[in-house]
């Protein structure tokens, strides 16, 4: 069977450690990871999620601003005929996310059309549980 | 003594250039009008008694020639995203010497379809879907190609998972089909080399035969490549050199012409300064034609890109517009004019260095600043040429001109337009025996004897 591929990568920052970490987790777990890097823009994780036929849209954003940059991504996914395609968002996606009710963050980001959302402190094999989940592989 | 017999076929004029490859150097040249339409061994005939007039009947080891006749090699590029496989594709057909006249991303639709009958492309490129990524496009496009009244090559350089697949559908549909690897194979890896040498083969099996430039294989070994695939061949071999002779390192090439103004780069592009490149990668050897800055054919387009102005401008001279539209009107029609006089030829470099500022600029990377959460960053699209040393020119302007120089001279960097990445210190040099596409020919028999014959005519 062809593995499941999810096109990764951050959202307008730099930040990219914890992201790499997590696509070699997911290697290692049968997946296929197509990483296209930092300083990204929707545009970028769509063309990609085009081109390669991906499963997944796995966004990592840490400086705080993710519900600005990420608005409207499911309507362009909808756009170009991706509308159902799996949308994953995780990072410190909120100003002061610590402090915050993570659930109400949560919902933030479900009602934007994303079908999972994480905090930076996620551990890998919730996010793969999550994702064989999602993909109909359990 | 070993001669060898370089052969131009042009849409304008048949060149032939004549080589002694024991002592490297250039024995003759001449030209005749080409005469495709008729036979093309009028023109050949006419331009080998003009050759043999200057160095004698001579006895030829190589015959070699390349064509650029009957409107050049015409190609459609069809990919998935536009800014993905729709542009590798374009780069793909660009790199091995065709004018790609449209480039239709996703699936094709009916008046798209309509589009390519009515263009009447030479071959189709069919890209779309990295390996392993979107099937649906390439076997959409297969289909849609194959029903349709058009009986042209196609190249099919898409997803391997289903470009067999795709070559069949067009088979069935009596496509005559060369199945290459994926211009794009996983994402931000250009692959071209596979599909030039692919398109390269379908012209000369059949695009040759097409054209009637088959009428010259009595003579010719063969005609070998389109021309500007020559011109792309030397580039290359110019700038990397060969194992006994050293290269120039990386280049530019500004080919100006009556229809189009060509530029290749040989050169990586990498950002030179903390800038992040961003967008596809760029091939080391790049070819961009523009097809409305000819300083013929298109003198009047360069007129309403650029403004008289400019145009007066970069001709160093101040006449009143009527003179300068007189003159525009004059070669766009008949487009094999030479300048008579000294006004002629001042709008003429005027012409040349407008076409070459806005070609270059058009070839070039440019520096995007945007500001990042970090601070100021600044994008790079494209190539950064500003580092590369050495810029040719080639053409009739410079081969036959006396303002060669000057022309090349608005293709630097110009610090007013810092985000243009043009080169800043080349050294300029001119093909003052309009031999570039020979040294492409000659270099498939020996690369390196064409290579020295090629660096001791540079001016």
């Amino acid at each position: 069977m062809e593995k499941k591929k999810l096109v990764t990568g951050v959202l307008i920052d730099i930040h990219n450690i914890g992201l790499r970490i997590l696509n070699m987790v997911l290697n290692a777990s049968g997946f296929e990871t197509i990483y296209i890097g930092a300083r990204l823009t929707q545009e970028d994780f769509i063309r990609a999620a085009q081109e390669t036929n991906a499963d997944v849209i796995l966004i990592s954003s840490s400086y705080g601003h993710a519900e600005i940059d990420a608005q409207g991504m499911r309507e362009k996914c909808k756009e170009v005929g991706l509308e159902n395609i799996i949308l994953y968002i995780g990072g410190n996606l909120v100003i002061g996310q610590q402090c915050r009710n993570w659930s109400e963050i949560e919902e933030t980001f479900k009602k934007m059309g994303f079908n999972r959302v994480y905090a930076s402190s996620v551990m890998p094999q919730d996010v793969i549980k999550d994702l064989r989940q999602d993909l109909g592989l359990v | 003594m070993t001669n060898a017999l370089m052969i131009d076929f042009g849409s304008t004029y048949t060149k032939t250039i004549a080589v002694n490859m024991e002592t490297e150097e250039i024995i003759g040249t001449s030209q005749a009008p080409s005469t495709v339409k008729d036979n093309i061994m009028i023109g050949l005939n006419e331009a080998l008694d003009n050759l043999y007039r200057i160095i004698g009947e001579t006895e030829f080891k190589y015959k070699l020639a390349c064509s650029s006749a009957a409107g050049g090699l015409r190609m459609v590029a069809v990919g998935f995203v536009k800014e993905l496989t729709a542009e590798a594709a374009k780069r793909a057909a660009l790199g091995a010497g065709a004018k790609v006249v449209e480039t239709f991303s996703y699936g094709l639709n009916d008046q798209e379809l309509e589009e390519i009958i009515d263009l009447n492309p030479d071959i189709i490129l069919l890209a779309g879907g990295t390996d392993g990524g979107n099937k649906e496009i390439l076997i959409h496009n297969a289909e849609k190609i194959a029903n349709c009244s058009l009986q042209k090559p196609v190249v099919v350089a898409g997803n391997k998972k289903v470009a067999n697949k795709a070559g069949e559908i067009l088979r069935n549909g009596k496509m005559d089909v060369t199945i290459t690897e994926n211009v794009m194979p996983d994402l931000n890896i250009i692959n071209v080399e596979p599909t030039r040498s692919a398109i390269r083969e379908v012209f000369m099996q059949r695009i040759v035969f097409a054209k009637g430039l088959d009428k010259a294989r009595s003579f010719v070994d063969g005609i070998l490549m389109p021309t500007p695939m020559a011109v792309l061949n030397a580039a290359k071999l110019l700038a990397e050199g060969t194992n006994e002779e050293e290269g120039l390192g990386e280049l530019i090439i500004v080919d100006v012409g009556g229809a189009t103004t060509d530029i290749h780069s040989v050169a990586n592009g990498k950002p030179s300064d903390n800038a992040i490149l961003k967008g596809l990668p760029e091939p080391f050897a790049k070819r961009t034609v523009e097809g409305d800055l000819g300083i013929r054919y298109n003198a009047l387009s360069i007129f309403d890109l650029a403004g008289a102005e400019k145009i007066l401008i970069n001709a160093g001279i101040s006449k009143d517009l009527k003179e300068l539209s007189s003159y525009l009107k004059q070669v766009s029609s008949v487009t094999n004019k030479v300048p008579k006089n000294e006004l002629e030829a001042k709008i003429d470099l005027g012409l040349a260095r407008t076409a070459v500022e806005i070609a270059i600029k058009r070839h070039a990377g440019i520096i995007e600043e945007v500001y990042f959460p970090d601070g100021l960053i600044r994008i790079q699209k494209g190539k950064d040429l500003t580092d590369v040393k050495n810029l040719i020119g080639t053409g009739g302007v410079f081969a036959h001109g006396i303002y060669g120089y000057d022309i090349l001279g608005s293709g630097i960097y110009d610090p007013k337009e810092p985000f243009s990445l043009r080169p800043k210190h080349p050294n300029i040099f001119l093909d003052s025996k309009y031999c570039l596409f020979a040294t492409g020919l000659l270099a498939e028999v020996s690369p390196t004897i064409a290579l020295r014959i090629a660096k001791k005519y540079l001016k």
